[in-house]
């Protein structure tokens, strides 16, 4: 296996591993893999389609696996199905997520399916970080798409963070949440430049006292747009609860849909929405601290996102 | 040390000018806590967002140390060492009561910061990590942006009104705190804009503001005497003849 400098400065952005961890672990490179290990408690094996199949035994505890994938080839169109199997009352954290590397003027792609089954009584956390550089105008480009049956009174949660460099990316989640399940999604998104972001949402609570959470927080610089749809329905007696809150800057726009569907006289649904510029009194707080008014707006920022 | 010469302040309302500060004149000697009251729309609040930079003066000087500081923004007067409790604090989403005492005086380490939070009657244990987005009341806010300022050590503190929202127990540490600071403090001096007749009658000097001026000026034993009955009397519409402190 070679990985070189920029390969590991990209894995270590979206992974925040410098080194390979001991543990289950794929690394993905410009459409191949590259590096595989399995742990005694997780499988993992490649799947009809070519991607990857994690079999995480029942009751495994406090393990991770690393699944990031790079790409470092201008013109690559990467896409890739995964499946992953959490056992019944396996408390585990899988770390996906994807950066890109472009220098060219090419479009560099890459979209990814993931397919998750948190069995019963399990416990996932699910982090998913997406990451773009390089020095040409190519674009960068993500299409992941995440689908998760959560069974009966397991917990998951899936965590998904763009900070930088992704010019073009639509993520779809779509969510199965049965009896006395949990999930919760949080998004934390900066766009930037002329980037443009989407987010669609689809969460079923289909099992009673069943309970899902969508948190949103974003910025929109620069002539970004992001779109950001969340839809809860609540087909049982259950909890849903939307929160989306933006700041906006410069020329940026952002449309934000929070939308609850109840079909379900017990099921009780919430949203809050939110999209505003740093309010001016935070920037003068801040600098009557000693911070320049730049400064300000980067703590600002950073916290918000954090 | 700070020197306001022939200071006003106007805002242009539908195209007439309005004065909301009238040729103010004043003297802040280090060593001294001074208390600054009146009505409210007095002008009081307004005088610390121009000594802070927030609000641009229209007329007149301000001296820091005998530098006119007139031309400088908000970040260069607080590095100069002018600090600002805010009467209402705005809220940060994400960013953590710890986050903001480091930013306040990032020389602090984490026993002076859990020090400086109980000092304000707030437990370490409980505030270190809190958000300081919508979770916190009004009363904890203000405890922690009385704190921030306390860190800073600065030559100048000016506290908006630190008594509003918070309990007794803790207004009187507080204004102990304060005192123990900057009474005969060589180095610094307070400015506490106050409606409380607990604290006006421990501060050194009394400037009482109406309609933009200021109206009386002088030591503690000249002054109090003048405006007592009024202040308590204000106390009492407000809470209906109950005592309060």
């Amino acid at each position: 296996m070679k990985l070189n400098k920029l390969d590991k400065n990209l894995l270590n952005t979206i992974s925040d591993i410098d080194h390979i961890p001991a543990g289950a672990i794929n690394i993905r490179k410009d459409g191949k893999p590259v590096l595989r290990q399995s742990s005694p408690n997780i499988l993992i094996t490649t799947g009809e389609t070519g991607g990857l199949i994690v079999e995480i035994k029942p009751g495994t505890k406090n393990e991770t696996v690393h699944v990031p994938v790079i790409i470092t080839k201008t013109g690559l169109n990467d896409v890739v199905y995964n499946q992953f199997i959490v056992g019944e009352n396996a408390d585990v954290t899988i770390v996906a997520g994807c950066g890109i590397h472009n220098d060219s003027h090419g479009k560099s792609r890459h979209e990814g399916l993931h397919e998750i089954i948190v069995k019963e009584g399990a416990h996932l956390r699910y982090v998913e970080k997406h990451y773009g550089e390089g020095s040409g105008t190519g674009q960068k480009v993500l299409y992941p798409t995440t689908k998760i049956i959560v069974e009966k009174n397991a917990y998951a949660e899936i965590e998904s963070v763009q900070i930088k460099g992704v010019d073009d990316t639509v993520r779809i989640t779509e969510a199965y949440i049965h009896e006395k399940a949990i999930l919760k999604v949080i998004e934390r998104l900066l766009t930037h430049g002329n980037q443009y972001a989407e987010s669609d949402i689809k969460i079923f609570i289909e099992g009673k006292g069943g309970s899902g959470q969508i948190l949103s927080r974003s910025v929109a610089k620069g002539n970004s747009s992001q779109i950001f749809r969340a839809a809860l329905v609540g087909q049982n007696e259950c909890l849903g609860h939307v929160e989306c809150d933006s700041i906006i800057m410069d020329k940026a726009t952002i449309k934000a849909v929070p939308e609850l569907i109840a079909e379900d006289s017990e099921a009780v649904l919430t949203h809050e929405a939110a999209i505003g510029k740093i309010a001016g009194e935070q920037l003068i707080k801040l600098m009557s601290l000693g911070l320049t008014e730049d400064e300000a707006v980067d703590t600002i920022l950073e916290s918000f996102l954090k | 040390m700070l020197h306001l010469e022939n200071l006003s302040f106007s805002v242009q309302n539908n195209g007439q000018s309005k004065q909301i500060l009238k040729n103010i004149n004043l003297q802040i000697e280090r060593g001294k806590l001074y208390g600054v009251t009146g009505p409210n729309g007095s002008g009081k609040t307004t005088l610390a967002k121009v000594i802070m930079g927030i609000l641009p003066h229209t007329e007149g000087h301000i001296y820091l140390d005998g530098e006119e500081i007139s031309g400088k923004n908000i970040t260069q007067r607080a590095n100069l060492g002018i600090a600002y409790a805010f009467q209402q604090p705005p809220r940060f989403k994400g960013l953590t009561v710890q986050d903001l005492v480091k930013i306040a005086q990032p020389k602090l380490k984490n026993l002076s910061i859990r020090k400086k939070m109980r000092d304000v009657g707030l437990c370490p244990e409980d505030y270190m990590d809190r958000d300081m987005g919508s979770g916190l009341s009004g009363g904890e806010m203000k405890r922690i942006e009385i704190m921030q300022v306390l860190a800073r050590s600065a030559k100048l503190a000016i506290f908006d009104e630190p008594e509003a929202g918070v309990d007794l127990w803790t207004i009187q540490r507080l204004v102990d705190i304060i005192v123990g600071i900057y009474k005969n403090n060589p180095e610094a001096a307070a400015l506490i804009i106050t409606h409380n007749r607990n604290i006006l009658p421990i501060c050194d000097e009394l400037i009482v503001f109406e309609e933009g001026k200021i109206r009386l000026q002088g030591s503690q034993a000249e002054i109090w005497p003048l405006i007592r009955d009024d202040i308590v009397c204000q106390v009492q519409d407000t809470c209906r003849g109950e005592e309060i402190i």
